[in-house]
């Protein structure tokens, strides 16, 4: 968090802006990121910085790995990707690691 | 503490002894710097640039720069990653302390947005757009490993496997079949003892032993610090001889080319399945001990077929590093891989 915290205020702060009243999020399923304890370490940790008072918003990615076997997507929910289709492992990871700034709202 | 399996007990890691944060390493950014750039030159020399770049990068060139840091050793210089609006991301090394008035000229390829706007007095909310992810701190560091490994043209295992299945063995027995043909440098991660890194010494390679007290994994920190005891530049292999442990060391990035599991024929043909993360990222899959297999009754299909399944794209090896069956194709798989650094 500490360090969303201090990317963020390096951009608002590049774009000339004082206060950030946004930051907008997107966390895929399996980035290890739980979201609630993210928004606990916010509220605590933005407070002293221009994000205080801003509003977190959470997209949440579910994960979904690729099968080169049935050429098909498939949704995850833990470290082994076996396709259902065909029971093979699939290692191809397409979404759900992200942890990423989408975008700020500033002013 | 292990963010995988959250063991954690008094004790600091070491490396060859030392505590390992008393052992700085230009990789690593230390706590109160924030900006550095560093410059990993193809002849894998690293500095640090002032701000005015008034000198074309790629050359080669010294630069006695002034350093009004706090430490005293000349190679601990600060890291500073910049994160460009548009996604580009470079790291540079230098002295904290200073402005920032990014002069780059036509050697940056890329533009910075720099400007501050004074007096921005409008108070009109906007969005801005950044789609910037947040790597987790080891992942940063792998690679920052990774790309000053490769600056040093090295090729760079990382063998993982259970305590046990042979991992210092099949080093040993590597080293001194490249001996004369390829220079080999280890890192060794045990919890204590430095016999590893002793038995690796004798056959030739130079090596450094982190003891790690009681963490379960090495991580890219660690790394860092431990190749500064390391004379890169003399080096074409550096293998990382992780702690023994099938599980958390699938979570770290050390900024390895190679993830190499070993497992030995004594372990049982299942233990792929039981193990997905650790083989689904493997490179290689070495299966150890082939001596012994018959007098396990080793079911060698079911494990190979295993091994595919967990572990597809991997190049598979069976060894046996007492007896010398397979170590050719092993070592043939390695010097092809050191040709295409």
């Amino acid at each position: 968090m500490q360090e969303v915290l201090a990317k963020a205020a390096e951009q608002a702060t590049q774009h000339g802006a004082t206060r950030i009243l946004a930051v907008r999020l997107r966390i895929g399923g399996l980035s290890g990121v739980v979201p609630d304890a993210l928004r606990s370490a916010f509220e605590v940790l933005s407070g002293a910085t221009m994000a205080a008072g801003a509003a977190l918003e959470c997209e949440l990615v579910e994960p979904v790995a690729w099968c080169p076997a049935c050429q098909f997507e498939f949704a995850v929910n833990d470290l082994v990707y076996v396709c259902p289709r065909c029971e093979a492992f699939c290692p191809e990871l397409r979404r759900g690691r992200e942890l990423e700034i989408t975008s700020l709202e500033i002013e | 503490m292990c963010a995988t399996c959250g063991c954690n007990q008094p004790g600091p890691s070491r490396i060859d002894g030392q505590p390992a944060d008393d052992i700085a390493s230009p990789l690593v950014p230390s706590d109160e710097a924030e900006h550095a750039h560093l410059h990993v030159h193809a002849d894998g020399t690293v500095h640090a640039h002032p701000h005015t770049h008034d000198h074309a990068h790629g050359e080669h060139h010294d630069h006695p720069h002034p350093h009004p840091s706090e430490h005293a050793k000349p190679g601990d210089v600060h890291e500073h990653e910049h994160r460009h609006a548009d996604g580009t991301v470079h790291t540079h090394l230098h002295g904290n302390g200073h402005e920032h008035s990014h002069e780059h000229e036509q050697e940056h390829e890329h533009e910075h947005e720099q400007e501050q706007e004074q007096g921005n007095t409008a108070s009109h909310a906007r969005t801005i757009p950044l789609n910037q992810p947040i790597l987790a701190a080891n992942d940063r560091q792998a690679e920052r490993n990774r790309g000053f490994f490769k600056a040093h043209g090295l090729l760079v295992l990382n063998v993982v496997s259970s305590p046990g299945s042979g991992k210092t063995t099949l080093i040993q027995k590597t080293i001194e079949a490249l001996r004369g043909r390829l220079r080999v440098g280890v890192v060794v991660g045990d919890l204590e003892t430095d016999h590893d890194a002793a038995r690796l010494r004798s056959a030739g390679a130079t090596a450094v032993q982190i003891t790690t007290g009681t963490l379960c994994h090495l991580d890219a920190a660690l790394v860092a610090r431990a190749v500064t005891r390391l004379d890169l530049k003399t080096l074409d292999v550096l293998v990382i001889e992780n702690v023994g442990n099938l599980v958390c060391p699938a979570a770290f990035d050390l900024g390895e080319d190679l993830r190499v599991v070993l497992l030995s024929v004594t372990e049982g043909e299942d233990k792929p399945l039981k193990y997905p993360p650790i083989f689904q990222n493997a490179h290689a899959v070495v299966v150890t001990k082939g001596d012994l297999g018959a007098a396990c009754e080793f079911a060698r299909e079911a494990a190979l077929a295993n091994i595919r399944r967990a572990a597809p794209g991997a190049a598979v090896f069976e060894v046996s590093a007492r007896t010398g069956q397979g170590l050719e194709a092993w070592i043939g798989y390695l010097e092809g891989k050191v040709g295409r650094q």
